[in-house]
């Protein structure tokens, strides 16, 4: 009796906002604000500071995107999500995009029915050995003992790795990457592997983290990047264009310190096409003339972003390698802004 | 008297001998510890074991925690400071409270700290600021003293129904506090609580009547009333015959064509609801009396896990009540949902029902729908809780002679007498340490909303301070001091229903 009226209730409650039927780019924008899912907590890549400001490589792309749409980079609602809730998050439409470490595979590009709109970081699955064990190259680890997150993609390449160079290994199973720090550091296995970037930023933690080393050998792809749902190609246009418009403008030379002056006109028409003063991009794209600018005063360019939030300078202490532009050898490309 | 034996016994004692000590080793420590800890040769190993045990924890601890570093920015500064010695770093702690304590970004009132200290409100805006220019009992009690306040209130909302001898008016203050705390820590227009008591108020009032002839009529006028004042009745009702289409659509039966969303093209007679935003905002356009209005999102940190602590308990416990009653009904109807439901919920594990008030809700919801997610939880943790009260109060129910139930039948009592007076007294005094348990249990489970997301306590320490680069790498301190936060709660409710037994034991056993 109690129940059935409670739930009734419930149910009715919930419906009473009404369905929202429009593109998402015009809900956003008659919203105000952008629903951005980003992860709980992951150093460098998105968390909230002492004055409970977002900061990170995956937080700015969310700011270069409201920036982009209302010229406001604080214009965003983060709505943190776990591994176990993000997806579904999207897919309901709690959050309008979703730039949280997220692994671009094929069964969540097309079972899930979301869109992957590019790439912003291009990760892959590494090892870290102790100096000491004076070992230079993944080849030579036959017979270690590794500690490795059960139940993760990474235990399979582990598997796939040392069955194709015919070495053998112990795993030691961990559950979370804070056991798997005490682990590694107790000596309980001589190896630690998980992502590249993971363990840059988990061997910053340790005290002397310059007795450790990160070995050349990345043995899987784990393109990382911001994603949309299914079936409103404009909205997803609207953020991959503004990815590509932070990496276009590190390949031009625009920076959050000159984008002022270059907005004035140049002799360069892409920089000019790509900042608004030259064709009618914004217009296409359904923005202001000048979002792409808008974008980049946000945080900088996509160079800037990455030097500030992850880069050799910070405690995470990340080299660009992959994720360097494809004119310094690295996979970092856009299309052409025309 | 001692005249009379003046002559017949050379001495009388006029005074008692004062009782002598005891022999040397029959009392004090020496014959406590022989007693207690060396009676034979097995108990002497064991006391030996757990001192070795104890020294050497003690051993471990104290210096770490003696040595501590308390004033480092960083986890590398703590460092820095020890040397490469043992030490905590509680450096993270000094710095990061504010947010374990009140959730990542609940914002500090930056106008009243500048009232209070004088310092000018400019440099108070963001806590490095704060931290700077005022102290820690500044910061907490004037900063933050929207949620300190209404936690200090929470003691005195409780303590007239946690001890029957304060006067029973400070039952009034119980009554209004739900709507003084929801003030003080969502903030916003005072006008909003004042509307939602009124209206609440009104509700109960037309409930009361008309319950003397009908209790359901009595339920229906309530809800009635709770929906046109709080709800917004017309979008339900199209709304849900929008969500019956689309299903019947979704079974292939019709075609679902949006544009024809019911809700949609009534929109502007929905506006009209809910009735009491209008006259929120109508008076608050002539007493403005706000607070900054926080989102529920922002709310976190242990003030979160006490948010749910306490608003699940206080709910649970009627709602188990009943369906304990409910399920011991003779009418086959209120048996069985009772029934159905206690089973269904005990049968479901706490996670898999956040999960649904999260992900599955989302679902189901329309997109653009502002169905609070703390509410949500609040929903899910306390059906969880009634369901294992109920239990624990069937328990004491049972344990009751039947002669107590025949007795208050003789008396000529109806129902609700016999329970009120005669029943469930007896049974909720069988019933407390069962309820203690659930309730104790109950607010350690808060800490599994961290999984969905959500930043109370665990998840603040697990998610942002955590991956700050900053204090990554910091744990013992962290999990010590929510160990500690929680232990102080549990043990004070443990230590509380100790002595409510002791009171109310009148001699049955």
């Amino acid at each position: 009796m109690k129940k059935s009226i409670l739930l009734g209730t419930l149910t009715a409650a919930g419906l009473v906002a009404g369905a929202a039927t429009a593109g998402t780019l015009d809900d956003v924008k008659a919203r105000g604000t952008l629903n951005c899912g980003v992860v709980t907590g992951l150093a460098g890549f998105g968390a909230p500071d002492t004055n409970g400001e977002w900061q990170g490589f995956d937080v700015s792309l969310c700011r270069a995107v409201a920036a982009a749409i209302f010229g406001d980079p604080t214009a965003v609602t983060f709505v943190p999500t776990t591994g176990k809730t993000r997806f579904t998050a999207l897919a309901s439409g709690e959050i309008d995009m979703l730039a949280r470490n997220t692994t671009w595979t094929f069964s969540r590009d097309v079972d899930l029915k979301f869109e992957f709109v590019g790439v912003n970081y291009y990760d892959g699955q590494g090892f870290m050995v102790p100096k000491a064990l004076g070992v230079s190259s993944a080849k030579e680890l036959d017979g270690a003992t590794v500690c490795i997150q059960t139940g993760t993609t990474t235990e399979l390449n582990l598997a796939d790795f040392f069955r194709a160079n015919n070495i053998s290994y112990e795993p030691v199973p961990i559950e979370t990457n804070a056991e798997a720090q005490q682990q590694y550091l107790a000596g309980a296995c001589d190896v630690y592997t998980t992502d590249a970037s993971g363990l840059a930023a988990t061997r910053a933690t340790f005290e002397a983290p310059g007795d450790h080393v990160l070995l050349p050998e990345i043995i899987s792809k784990e393109p990382l990047g911001p994603l949309v749902r299914h079936g409103d190609a404009e909205w997803g246009d609207v953020v991959r264009w503004t990815l590509n418009a932070l990496i276009t403008a590190e390949e031009l030379g625009v920076t959050s310190a000159n984008v002022a002056d270059l907005s004035a006109g140049t002799e360069n028409p892409e920089v000019n096409r790509l900042l608004g003063t030259e064709g009618n991009l914004g217009e296409m794209i359904g923005l202001e003339p000048d979002w792409a600018k808008k974008a980049i005063m946000a945080g900088g360019n996509y160079g800037e972003v990455f030097e500030k939030n992850i880069g050799e300078n910070t405690p995470i202490g990340l080299a660009r390698g992959l994720n360097a532009q494809w004119t310094e050898g690295g996979l970092i490309y856009s299309p052409p802004f025309r | 008297m001692s005249g009379t034996h003046a002559h017949t016994a050379a001495f009388v004692r006029t005074s008692e001998i004062p009782p002598s000590l005891p022999p040397q080793n029959e009392g004090g420590v020496g014959r406590w510890m022989r007693e207690n800890l060396f009676s034979g040769p097995i108990n002497s190993i064991l006391t030996l074991i757990a001192l070795f045990f104890v020294i050497r924890l003690l051993i471990f601890v104290v210096p770490w925690i003696y040595s501590g570093v308390w004033t480092a920015d960083s986890l590398s500064g703590c460092r820095a400071v020890l040397e490469g010695a043992r030490g905590a770093c509680f450096s993270v702690l000094t710095d990061r409270w504010h947010q374990l304590l009140f959730g990542s970004a609940y914002p500090h009132d930056a106008t009243f700290l500048s009232f209070m200290t004088g310092v000018p409100v400019e440099d108070l805006r963001f806590t490095s600021g704060v931290r700077e220019n005022t102290n820690f009992f500044q910061e907490f009690f004037f900063g933050y003293w929207r949620p300190v306040l209404a936690f200090i209130l929470l003691f005195v909302a409780i303590a007239p129904i946690l001890y029957q001898d304060l006067p029973r008016k400070m039952m009034i203050f119980t009554g209004l506090y739900p709507f003084v705390a929801f003030w003080f820590v969502w903030g916003g227009s005072i006008w909003l609580p004042i509307t939602l008591l009124i209206g609440l108020g009104l509700a109960y009032m037309l409930y009361s009547n008309l319950a003397k002839q009908s209790f359901f009529m009595g339920v229906l006028a309530f809800l009635g009333v709770v929906i046109i004042l709080f709800l917004n009745p017309i979008t339900m009702v199209f709304g849900l015959l929008d969500f019956l289409r689309d299903l019947i659509a979704a079974m292939g039966w019709e075609r679902g064509d949006n544009s024809m969303m019911l809700a949609d093209r009534f929109q502007g007679a929905a506006s009209i609801f809910p009735l009491n935003a209008h006259v929120v905002e109508f008076l608050s356009s002539i007493i403005p009396i706000e607070l900054q209005s926080v989102a529920s999102r922002d709310i976190g940190g242990f003030m979160l896990n006490m948010i749910l602590g306490t608003v699940c308990v206080s709910l649970s416990l009627p709602l188990g009540i009943a369906l304990a009653l409910g399920r011991q009904s003779n009418l086959p109807v209120i048996k069985w949902v009772c029934v159905v439901f206690i089973e269904f919920i005990r049968g479901v594990p706490l996670i898999t029902l956040l999960f649904v008030a999260n992900v599955v809700l989302a679902y189901f919801l329309p997109p653009g729908t502002n169905f609070d997610l703390i509410l949500r939880v609040i929903i899910m943790i306390t059906l969880f809780a009634a369901a294992y009260i109920a239990e624990v109060i069937r328990g004491g129910l049972a344990a009751l002679p039947r002669g107590q139930y025949e007795a208050a039948d003789s008396l000529g009592l109806d129902y609700a007498q016999s329970m009120r007076l005669i029943i469930l007294p007896q049974a909720l005094k069988i019933s407390i340490p069962g309820i203690v348990n659930v309730a104790v249990g109950l607010f350690k489970d808060t800490t599994l909303v961290s999984i969905i997301s959500m930043y109370d306590l665990i998840g603040l320490i697990r998610g942002p301070v955590l991956a700050s680069t900053d204090w990554n790498g910091v744990y013992w301190e962290l999990f010590s001091f929510a160990a500690l936060l929680f232990f102080v709660i549990c043990y004070g409710i443990s230590q509380y229903s100790q002595w409510l037994e002791r009171k109310l034991q009148t001699g049955h056993r």
